[in-house]
Parts: C-alpha cells; sequence; structure tokens
C-alpha cells in the first residue's frame, strides 16, 4: 500500500487490521465443550422441573404454568446454565477511582454463584484493564478534580429540570462551544448520557421513507435510533466497502422497495472504534462513497474521540480529513474525559433543529455541573489550552502503550483481532471454560480484566478485552503482560499460527452477498 | 526431579481436559457422573478392542501356523 501513499491514494498511513481465522480444532473443541455444558444444562433443567433439586432461578408462578412460557428461549436457557457457573467474574463491585490502579471488594459465592457474599476484605491496587480510561482523566486528585470541586460548591450536584426549560446553565453554553471548537464542525449539543444520545437522536434525524446503512457490528444504542426511527434498514458487512457500494448502488438505482420512488435521504452509520473487534472504521472510503452517491454519515465516536489522532481529536484526525466532511458527529464523554454523556457535532442548522426536535433534549435531564466542568477542563488540558503539555503527553503515551502491548501480545502468539492503532486489544479465548478461568486466574495475579461472552460476540469467539490507558506506566504494562503470558502457557491460549489475513483490499465476491430485506 | 516434572506434566494435561470439556465450571458430583460415563466408555471401547484385535490376530497366526505346518501333508495329497 506504500506506492499508494506516494500516488496520492486515499489513506496517507499504513492501514494495518488483521482478523486471525479461527483454528479448526479450537472450533471444534469448542463446539464440544459447549455440548457437555448443553447436555448438563438439560440434565439440570430436568432435575429442577421435577423438584430433585432445588430451583434457584425465576420461573412462572403456580398460576401462570398455562401461559406462554416465559423461561424456555436459549436465552433463559443460556443464562441459567452457561452464565451462572462463570458469573463470578462480572459485576464485580469496585470501591475506588478506577484509575490505573483500583481496589475491589473481594467476594465469595457459597451456592456455585447463585448468591454471593462479601468477605470484608478489600483486594488493593489490581491492575485495571477493563475501565475505558483512555487518557487517564479518571482521576480523584488534580486539575480536574479541583475544578470540578469548586463548580460543585457553586452550582449543587442536581439542576432538577430538562435541558429546554429551566436546565440551561450558562457552563452549558461554554461546554458546548468548546466541544465545538475542539471537533473543528460549526456547532455542537451535550446530552446527559451516551447511549440516550444515539437512540435519541437518530429517530429525529431520520423517519419512514428514510434509508439507513448501518454496519453489521454495530453498538446496540445505534440499532435502537435506527429501529425507534421506523426507516428501512440495511445491513453491509463489517468494514466492507464493497457491502457498503453494492447496498448505495442499489439503493439509487431501485429506490423504495414497492414504489420504486427515490429515497428521502440515506444515512450511513458507523463507528470510529469497534469496541468488540478493535477495528477502526475505513473512514476515507466512507467519505468517498458518501460523496460519489450524495448520502449522509453519521460517526459514533464513542471509544475513538481522544484515543486517536496526533492531537486526540478522534478518527477524522488520525486520517488527517476534513470533520466538515462528516455529517453528523456523535461521540461521548464517558471514555476518553473521565466523565459522562455525549454529544452530537454538525452544522448549526443541524445542532439548532436537534435542540427543539430531539427527544434526549426535550424530556431528558440535563448534565450535572461538576461533570460538565470535568468534561470543560479534560477538554481544554487535551487542546493545550491549560498551559501545559500533560494532554499532548497523554495522547503520546497512549499511542506508544497501545504499540507496545499489541505488538508483544502478538509476539507472544494470541490471537489479537483489530487494528494496530487502536487501544481496545481483544484477545480471543474461545472455550466456555477458559472464559470463566481466565477472569479468574487474572483476578489472582491482581489484574482486573473484563471477559466477554455469548450475548455481545458470537458464541464460539468469545475474548478477554483488554482498554488501554495513557495511565499505565510501562512498568505495570510488563508486569500485566508477564502475567497474561503465564496464564497464556497454563490455560494454552496461544492459538496463532501467524497465519494473518491481511485486509488489504480484496476484491468483492458476488456469490457470498445476500441483500437483507427490512 | 524427573517424576516430578511428569507428575507436572501430567497434572497439566489434566487440567487441559478440564478446560477443554468443561468440567473445570462442574459442581463436583456432576464431575464425578461426566468421569464415570467417560472411563465406562473408554473401558467398553477398549474391551471391544481387545476381543476384536486379538482374537483376529489369533485366528490369523492359527492359520498361518496350519498352512507352514501342514505343507508336507498337502502336497502329497495334491500327488495322490
Amino acid at each position: 500500500i506504500n506506492h499508494i501513499m506516494h500516488n496520492g491514494g486515499l489513506y496517507k498511513r499504513p492501514f494495518n487490521e488483521a482478523f486471525e481465522e479461527t483454528p479448526m480444532l479450537v472450533a471444534v473443541l469448542t463446539y464440544v465443550g459447549y455440548g457437555v455444558l448443553t447436555l448438563f444444562g438439560y440434565l439440570r433443567d430436568f432435575m429442577r422441573q421435577w423438584k430433585i433439586e432445588k430451583c434457584q432461578n425465576a420461573i412462572e408462578r403456580e398460576e401462570q404454568k398455562d401461559f406462554v412460557p416465559l423461561y424456555q428461549d436459549f436465552e433463559n436457557f443460556y443464562n441459567r446454565n452457561l452464565y451462572m457457573r462463570i458469573r463470578d467474574s462480572w459485576n464485580r463491585p469496585i470501591c475506588s477511582v478506577p484509575g490505573a490502579k483500583v481496589d475491589m471488594m473481594e467476594r465469595v459465592s457459597h451456592d456455585y454463584n447463585w448468591t454471593f457474599t462479601y468477605t470484608g476484605r478489600v483486594i488493593k491496587d489490581v491492575i485495571n484493564m477493563g475501565s475505558y480510561n483512555y487518557l487517564g482523566f479518571a482521576q480523584n486528585s488534580g486539575t480536574c478534580q479541583e475544578a470540578a470541586a469548586k463548580v460543585l460548591s457553586r452550582y449543587g450536584a442536581g439542576v432538577c429540570s430538562s435541558r429546554q426549560e429551566m436546565g440551561n446553565l450558562d457552563i452549558h453554553e461554554e461546554l458546548e462551544k468548546l466541544v465545538a471548537r475542539f471537533l473543528g464542525v460549526e456547532s455542537a449539543m451535550a446530552y446527559g448520557m451516551g447511549f440516550a444520545t444515539n437512540s435519541m437522536n437518530i429517530p429525529a434525524l431520520v423517519g419512514k421513507g428514510c434509508l439507513i446503512l448501518s454496519d453489521e457490528l454495530n453498538h446496540a444504542s445505534l440499532v435502537l435510533g435506527a429501529r425507534l426511527s421506523g426507516a428501512t434498514i440495511r445491513i453491509f458487512k463489517h468494514n466492507n466497502m464493497q457491502s457498503l457500494e453494492k447496498l448505495l448502488k442499489d439503493a439509487i438505482v431501485h429506490g423504495q422497495p414497492r414504489t420504486r420512488r427515490p429515497w428521502k435521504k440515506i444515512l450511513i452509520l458507523v463507528e470510529g472504534i469497534y469496541s468488540m473487534e478493535g477495528s477502526i472504521v475505513r473512514l476515507p472510503e466512507v467519505i468517498a462513497l458518501k460523496k460519489k452517491y450524495k448520502s449522509y454519515l453519521y460517526l459514533d465516536e464513542a471509544h475513538s474521540i481522544g484515543a486517536l489522532g496526533p492531537n486526540g481529536r478522534g478518527v477524522v484526525d488520525y486520517f488527517g480529513l476534513n470533520p466538515e466532511d462528516v455529517d453528523v458527529m456523535m461521540g461521548t464523554f464517558t471514555k476518553s474525559f473521565g466523565a459522562a454523556g455525549g454529544y452530537i457535532g454538525g452544522k448549526k442548522e443541524l445542532i439548532d433543529y436537534l435542540r427543539t426536535h430531539s427527544h434526549s433534549a426535550v424530556y431528558a435531564t440535563s448534565m450535572s455541573p461538576p461533570v460538565v466542568e470535568q468534561i470543560i477542563t479534560s477538554m481544554k488540558c487535551i487542546m493545550g489550552e491549560d498551559g501545559t503539555t500533560i494532554g499532548r503527553q497523554c495522547v503520546q503515551q497512549l499511542a506508544e502503550n497501545t504499540r507496545y502491548f499489541r505488538r508483544r501480545l502478538k509476539e507472544m502468539g494470541f490471537i489479537i483481532y483489530g487494528n494496530e492503532d487502536s487501544p481496545v486489544v481483544p484477545l480471543m479465548l474461545y472455550m466456555p471454560a477458559k472464559i470463566g478461568a481466565f477472569g479468574r486466574e487474572m483476578l489472582k495475579r491482581n489484574i482486573g480484566v473484563v471477559v466477554v461472552g455469548f450475548p455481545a460476540t458470537p458464541i464460539i469467539e468469545s475474548r478477554a478485552r483488554f482498554c488501554l490507558s495513557a495511565a499505565h506506566t510501562k512498568e505495570m504494562l510488563d508486569t500485566a503482560l508477564k502475567e497474561i503470558n503465564e496464564v497464556g502457557d497454563l490455560l494454552q491460549l496461544k492459538y496463532s499460527r501467524h497465519r494473518l489475513v491481511p485486509l488489504l483490499d480484496r476484491p468483492f465476491d458476488e456469490t457470498t452477498y445476500e441483500e437483507t430485506e427490512d | 526431579m524427573d517424576i516430578k516434572s511428569m507428575k507436572n506434566y501430567i497434572y497439566w494435561l489434566y487440567c487441559q481436559f478440564e478446560l477443554i470439556t468443561c468440567s473445570y465450571l462442574m459442581e463436583p458430583w456432576e464431575k464425578v457422573l461426566f468421569y464415570s460415563f467417560n472411563i465406562i466408555v473408554l473401558v467398553m471401547i477398549a474391551y471391544t478392542a481387545y476381543i476384536f484385535l486379538f482374537v483376529r490376530i489369533s485366528m490369523a497366526f492359527q492359520f498361518f501356523l496350519h498352512l507352514f505346518g501342514n505343507e508336507h501333508e498337502n502336497t502329497v495329497s495334491v500327488l495322490k
């Protein structure tokens, strides 16, 4: 791809993304494991039905036994029999600020994870590889905390109103101007909750008679917003530009399904970094397609704002593109800014329209003042406007940490998905027993990781997801890598055969594509 | 020293078996059930293999012995 760079191609830097294929033996053994667990699940369900064993999960009442059954679908079966066995790796209570190291409350279960009791001990200084603390702003001391404390003593904690009625404080206006300047757009609007930003604003932008083209692996908030809007939804393969182009061509040529009228609007929904795969969207190609076929682009930068790009301004900055090319730039303050909430940025007419027509703006409570001040202080720090170079150092430290961590893990022989530059690192586990074993073994060695299984990922592709942070020092990363190496040898997780399928421009196969109707 | 590393290796192999067949996640009585089922199936396979293979091998052995042992008698009968 280097020669394309020199001759003025779309990408100014190499785009290295890889998803190594599942080894056949590992896939077969994973199915064997799931088969054994399913058989035992049926046995346990039988015993519960015939009262041989005490039933501890939710069942219908006696009067409702003849109604439509509530708990017989696969989700509930999985919940009762598989998820309960490994439940202790999730919902772990922490009792300190989720920085680079965190304190966790220890809990034990005496009846195989149906109930938990606290032993009273606190596990101190667990290396935190699970929090979305990309730039290290989750702190309880420092300039952000002092500014937030001052604002708390001035405004209090609650606003007691929605944004439209009496909840529009001057710091909200200041925040929105700052966000617009940070992103390089004309205007921006901030909301109290990142999920609600997506699910409540997409219905305000599109409606019936519009077409939404959404990526296969989009987040639940985008899917919910798209379904709530009532528009026609078509799915293209993950990060596959040929699939997207075919859908766009079909949409323009054939129009709406029955009447053949042209679509009112075509909206492409993509994310900056996909949090389960660690892949980065091919933004230059998406923008080129958008301009060619005259459609609109909605970019969800939940994980990439602050984490990518030389100035920390997200995926648009990473590729060196013009922010005005993206019609709606959405993001959240939860990940890199250490606060909570979401924003939408774009042209002034768009944001003014959203102020009156979005459900989240009209009905949701406005953001709490200390949280707003945390965002303002951290954003000024990243931009360098507070006079120090801390922000720039954090961005560079995160990029270094990402490269180092990914390189070391690949050298050790694990299967790692995603792009070289994304701070989200998924490590493949595949087998269900290893999900529980990995979480427990890492906690024994004082490292807290997030493991992900079935409903969030395909059933055989379970993974452990590491989120790197600028607050991690090299010593912490080295300790973590050493422990991951040990646990990898203990559990035999080093599946990689170093046969990477390079994701450069592969020709698209006509025969494998299926068009999904709405 | 060698015995210790051998024992560790066998324990590690047992752990891998537990992880792959998910008996790591089972309660003790489920493990007993699963292991006894596996052992019974393995014993039956071993017994069937023993019956099938060894009887055939001993029959083939006898056949060849008979053939080589009675060779001069057979030639005499043909000539007759």
